[in-house]
């Protein structure tokens, strides 16, 4: 079992990310416009180098602003995910994120939760 | 109607602009004394279309995009600006889900969330002279109406 002393920190819009089993969580920070965008991109591709990885949950709980630059972001992470015969789930969206999500019709690819432990209940849930 | 402030921002296509452009017409906008909804509406809206300028309009050039912004009782009327490449078609440019650089990831969300987001969105264009996006949104009266007695 990981525990929260797994938990590493991260840089640049990437607040933290834990590893349980084959399940990523990554807690996201302060605002994905197209400037943070770059970034995001690549610190979130090289950790999902891990093979082993097979579904991301992403903690927005911390994400204070994002427009269609993260729309993007959040596409390309799902493809590889998808790939992978995983899913790839949101929680703790602020209402503007969410705002966006739901114009965007990512919810019919993104699982929204409220939290991440119910996230990875979810995704548990489905795999037996 | 009446014009309660003005203001115009210029500033270079970079990229660490479009933070700053969304949270200084915010500031501006904030006069009205919106909702917290309707400012990051406006936010949003804002860095769509700076965004834009920046990797559309200029690529990777770094030139002059502007900011016009006025205020009136109701209302805040805003145009992004930028003097590079334009856009052939507009109404293709408009449609959901359309983008030129599908290679960079991009979602071609930007017009739709602008729409989304204001009341009003006019986008004048023309190839190789650049991009006008005017942009207009409604503050809700409960919020403006003490000021405005
Ligand atoms: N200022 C501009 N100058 C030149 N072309 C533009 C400009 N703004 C938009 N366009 C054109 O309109 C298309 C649609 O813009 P839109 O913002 O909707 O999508 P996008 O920028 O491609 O993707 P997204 O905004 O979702 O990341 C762009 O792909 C581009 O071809
Ligand atoms: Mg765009």
């Amino acid at each position: 079992m990981a525990s929260i002393d797994s938990t590493q920190e991260a840089v640049g819009l990437l607040k933290s990310y834990e590893k349980k089993g084959d399940i990523l969580i990554v807690e996201l920070e302060g605002e994905l416009d197209h400037h943070f965008a770059g970034k995001a991109r690549e610190s979130l591709d090289r950790l999902l180098d891990d093979t082993s990885i097979r579904h991301l949950i992403l903690n927005l709980k911390r994400l204070n602003f994002m427009d269609s630059s993260g729309i993007g972001v959040f596409i390309g992470r799902y493809k590889i995910i998808k790939n992978r015969g995983g899913e790839v789930c949101v929680t703790n969206m602020k209402p503007h994120v969410n705002k966006i999500l739901e114009l965007s019709g990512l919810y019919k690819i993104l699982n929204p939760y409220d939290t991440v432990s119910q996230a990875v209940d979810g995704i548990r849930r489905e795999v037996i | 109607m009446k014009i309660k402030n003005e203001m115009k921002l210029e500033f270079l296509s970079k990229s660490q602009n479009e933070a700053f452009a969304r949270v200084a017409v915010a500031a501006f906008a904030s006069q009205l004394d919106p909702t917290l909804e309707e400012l990051a509406d406006i936010k949003t809206a804002v860095s769509e279309a700076v965004t834009n300028a920046i990797i559309h309009g200029y690529d990777s050039s770094n030139e002059i995009v502007i900011i016009n912004a006025r205020l009136y009782d109701n209302c805040i009327d805003i145009e992004v600006i930028d003097y590079g490449k334009g856009i052939e078609d507009v109404e293709l440019a408009r449609q959901p889900l359309y983008t030129s650089k599908p290679e960079l990831e991009r979602s071609g969300m930007g017009f739709t969330v602008m729409e989304t987001f204001m009341d009003k969105v006019e986008v004048s264009s023309a190839p190789g002279q650049g991009t006008k996006v005017r942009m207009i949104k409604y503050i809700s009266i409960e919020n403006t109406e003490t000021e405005r007695e």
